[in-house]
């Protein structure tokens, strides 16, 4: 089948190439959900022949037509989830969302995972790591109901059960599964830890620039004002609003995203005075240029690279933050799962020997080290330093 | 020059010995030689200037003689025989050992060798103390000592300011002086007066000079300029792209030069523009009327004033700290003078380049003298190009990538090859041209040249100020070229604007303030040009100081 594409691929038509592929990929679809069906041995066959099939337009292709080598990959990676999907249906067709989620996560990393395979062939040992274990976080954050075996809030034994093969992880203090609840605190703690950290950047890197940017009165007054949400001790700060205006989720990412965002200010702020004295902005501002533009194509490309260190960072100590706000039981609220409020709730196994309760302080560790050797792949490259 | 300079066998016993030395760069994850086999001998008490344009690997050769190779850099082959020990193959802790005490270097920029939040002589005293020759009282009064052979002024108290309350010239000497706490066996001075202008050049260079004679130092003098060269070094070694052109002693090689190569640098510098033909008696492209401006309550031009006419080059030449930049900035509206004003094709320009049309800021452009910093390094060369493109003229797509290609064309670069390319990737020259390009790009009638080609090597120089002039030609552009550089403004003016402490001391045609008689400033200046001639300083000094 791939022999056959290839006679209209090649550089000159790579439309022609595409169209063609992606009609040949919707056949074999076809052909096999009808087949298939529920039928788990036909399914692993398809699985099988989905792996050949890459492999051989990978060689062949890869000569031939670098973006059709591209699609065809993507294309594969969209197939293998299909057929997997297919083999646990009862699952997969009970949360058809979460599946499509999953669908749309595999999709976009192969896409970036073509798109990038220059640079992540030459990526170190430690990137790799990281990026597999972020990988593997967001897939299960994405397909929490599909994957774990039991439901959040379910009650499914007696309380502290040990580990049994039923329960993979044991049960909590209330007799929930604690293998489902860490897999669906994954969801919850990074979903809210990542949507914060988007937040902190956009209030304060935005801000930052803009203080830069155009100095004078502006800059007095937006650096004042983090001052003085800086000169607050932030958990005390962000334990009184949270009283105040009471715990629910927007209301916690609204918090710790305006009280992180002061730091996020306050690097941009300093990295981007260095880019605003150099004369091609002065050149940018002498052509007439705006303040959108300057912002936007002179000054942030150039900080870039540590801001998106100060990201991963941030991320992690976002991460922290909400952990030990929920540790406090002000944060994610229970029913819920949260990592950092089932440290609490298990906490009594600690004096057992039991680890169980070091399990979700063990993922937030894991996540963390894994952002951070991503993020230091990504700054070594930025920077441009050798070796 | 010391009388023994004529035959090489008076210098001491061999000092350094490199044979066949070849050093290699990365890029791009694959090494390439940068210097191909390169034998040199330096004996003691001699100086050997090492002379090319950039990338020929002058500096890489003198690092290697401390041993020491940049990073991304390696030596891969021959020996560095430095008093007997092979630098190539000697441990990191071994070399340690040498350097700062029997190796010194001089770095280019000494404002940025200079660990600003220390002071000059705290820094001074680091390297005698550390490597345990003399004790902290003693190397203090040693450098005074040494300040003072070096003509700093205040010698007793200027060690305890820190490297921003001194100048460019004295602080250059301080590092000579730094290099020279251990009296080392070898200095290497790598470009130490290309950053400083040329009255401030001739202090540091006879500062230099007198105390490697003083102590009787082995140096490697480092310099792309033949002129600075020939009155520092006894033996001149010629190179480009890494191999050897030609060695010979100073004066052999300036009287006859045996290589095509080594005469086009000596030849350099000879460009002149035809003269333009008189400015027709109508209103001139740009007048500025008596300006004053100040940096906040410090005055810096006082009652400037001056005229640029279509299709003439204005040059404005002034050692730094003279106003001429700050003149440009009022110019342009980036400074707003608080008096005086500046009139545009006869109507008065508003002073704040915020309140200037898109018209009149696509008429006046500027290219700047550090085209590292002039253009983003995070856009490539199309984008940096077409913006004015898009900006001004509001060109899109395809039109916008032919005019890129035209531009690319004009400024002889190959648009297909360096279309799509980052700063990154161009060298300096390379680089200049784009920003001609982006200033070329909005069609201007009046470009402001600060400084554009001081940063640039001799012959990279010469070739933007022939397409300059071919532009001008072509285009019928007017110019107001800043520089320090009189070589420059014998090449390029029509008209010569001389500035000293935000004044104007002399204006007029180029002839006019060429010949003599000269204002005692514009004097000053024109003899303080080095010139291809080994005695040519000795001489001046002799003059001056009678």
């Amino acid at each position: 089948m791939p022999l056959a594409t290839s006679t209209f691929g090649g550089k000159a038509s790579p439309w022609v190439s595409r169209i063609a592929m992606a009609a040949v990929h919707f056949f074999i679809l076809v052909l096999f959900l009808q087949n298939v069906a529920a039928d788990t041995w036909s399914a692993i066959i398809g699985l099988l022949f989905a792996h050949l099939y890459s492999v051989v337009a990978l060689t062949y292709w890869n000569r031939i037509d670098r973006s059709a080598a591209g699609d065809t990959v993507i294309v594969t990676v969209t197939l293998e989830f299909v057929l997997i999907a297919i083999i646990f249906w009862d699952r997969a067709s009970a949360w058809p969302w979460s599946t499509l989620f999953g669908l749309g996560v595999v999709q976009v990393c192969a896409f970036f995972a073509v798109r990038y395979w220059k640079d992540l062939r030459q990526a170190p040992k430690s990137a790799w790591f990281g990026l597999i274990v972020v990988l593997i976080y967001i897939m299960i954050a994405a397909m929490a109901p599909v994957i774990a075996p039991f439901s959040e809030t379910e009650i499914v034994g007696s309380e502290y059960d040990a580990w049994t093969n039923e329960h993979l992880l044991g049960t909590d203090n209330l007799g929930r599964d604690m293998f489902t609840r860490l897999i669906y605190g994954g969801r919850n703690t990074v979903g809210v830890a990542f949507i914060t950290t988007v937040l902190a950047f956009l209030i304060g890197g935005l801000g930052g620039l803009l203080a830069a940017a155009m100095r004078g009165w502006v800059d007095q007054v937006l650096s004042r004002f983090m001052e003085i949400l800086m000169a607050i001790p932030s958990f005390i700060f962000a334990l009184l609003i949270l009283t105040i205006v009471g715990t629910s989720v927007p209301s916690l990412i609204m918090v710790i995203a305006v009280l992180d965002a002061t730091r996020v200010f306050r690097l941009a702020r300093a990295v981007a005075m260095n880019v605003v004295v150099l004369e091609f902005v002065e050149a940018a501002s002498l052509r007439g240029e705006g303040l959108w533009w300057i912002i936007r194509a002179e000054i942030l490309p150039n900080v870039l690279p540590p801001l998106v260190a100060e990201f991963g960072l941030r991320f992690c100590f976002v991460f922290l933050f909400l952990s030990g706000l929920s540790f406090l039981g002000l944060g994610i609220q229970p029913p819920t799962a949260d990592w950092g409020s089932m440290v609490r709730d298990n906490a009594t196994l600690i004096t057992y020997g039991d680890i169980t309760p070091l399990l979700p302080a063990a993922a937030i560790a894991i996540l963390t080290i894994g952002v951070n050797f991503v993020v230091d792949w990504f700054l070594h490259k930025a920077s441009g330093l050798k070796e | 020059m010391s009388e023994e300079t004529g035959d090489g066998s008076t210098f001491g016993d061999v000092l350094v010995e490199m044979h066949g030395l070849r050093i290699e760069g990365r890029s791009d994850d694959i090494w390439h030689e940068i210097v191909h086999g390169i034998d040199v001998v330096l004996h003691r008490g001699e100086v050997l200037g090492l002379i090319g344009e950039s990338g020929a690997g002058k500096s890489t050769i003198g690092l290697a003689a401390m041993g020491f190779a940049r990073d991304g850099c390696r030596i891969s082959g021959g020996s560095i025989m430095f008093d007997g020990v092979d630098l190539a193959k000697a441990s990191e802790e071994s070399l340690r050992q040498l350097r700062g005490s029997r190796i010194a270097y001089v770095a280019q920029s000494a404002a940025a060798a200079f660990n600003p939040a220390h002071k000059l002589i705290d820094q001074y005293c680091e390297a005698p103390v550390q490597h345990g020759i003399m004790p902290r009282a003693e190397a203090e009064s040693d450098a005074i000592d040494l300040y003072g052979r070096l003509q700093l002024p205040d010698p007793e108290s200027i060690g305890f300011r820190y490297p921003h309350q001194v100048s460019g010239g004295q602080l250059q000497r301080a590092m000579t002086a730094m290099a020279m706490a251990c009296r080392p066996d070898l200095i290497v001075f790598d470009e130490p007066t290309t950053a400083l202008d040329v009255t401030t050049q001739i202090e540091v260079l006879s500062a230099i000079r007198g105390i490697v004679r003083q102590f009787n130092t082995a140096a490697i003098y480092i310099t792309h300029d033949l002129a600075v060269v020939s009155q520092m070094a006894d033996r001149i070694m010629v190179l480009r792209h890494g191999n050897l052109i030609e060695e010979g002693e100073t004066r052999g090689m300036l009287e006859d030069p045996q290589k095509d190569y080594t005469r086009d640098l000596l030849a350099v510098r000879t460009f002149r523009k035809e003269l333009a033909e008189e400015p027709d008696a109508n209103v001139p492209l740009l007048r500025a009327e008596n300006i004053y401006a100040a940096y906040g309550k410090s005055p810096v031009l006082f009652d400037v004033s001056m005229d640029i006419h279509r299709k003439r080059t204005v040059a404005v030449v002034g050692e730094s700290g003279s106003g001429k930049s700050t003149m440009a900035r009022v110019i342009t509206g980036l400074l707003v003078p608080s008096q005086g004003q500046v009139y545009y094709d006869g109507q008065p320009l508003p002073r704040d380049h915020r309140k200037r049309s898109k018209d009149e800021k696509r008429r006046l452009q500027m290219i700047y003298q550090m085209p590292d910093t002039a253009i983003n390094p995070r856009q490539r060369v199309n984008s940096i190009i077409g913006r004015p493109l898009e900006f001004y003229l509001g060109m899109r797509g395809a039109d916008r990538d032919a005019r890129v290609r035209e531009l690319l064309e004009m400024i002889e670069l190959d648009p297909a090859e360096f279309f799509d390319r980052f700063p990154d990737e161009l060298s300096g020259g390379q680089k200049q041209r784009v920003c001609i390009a982006r200033a070329l790009a909005a069609e201007p009638e009046l470009i402001i040249c600060d400084e554009v080609t001081s940063a640039l090597d001799q012959l990279v120089a010469e070739e933007i100020l022939k397409l300059l002039q071919g532009l001008q030609d072509e285009l019928g552009l007017a110019y107001m070229f800043i520089t320090h550089d009189i070589a420059t403004v014998r090449a390029v003016a029509d008209e010569i604007v001389v500035m000293l402490r935000g004044e104007v001391v002399e204006q007029g045609p180029k002839e006019q303030v060429l010949t003599p008689p000269h204002h005692e400033y514009t004097e000053l200046l024109l003899s303080s040009v080095p010139e291809m001639d080994p005695d040519w300083l000795d001489n001046l000094l002799d003059q001056r100081s009678s």
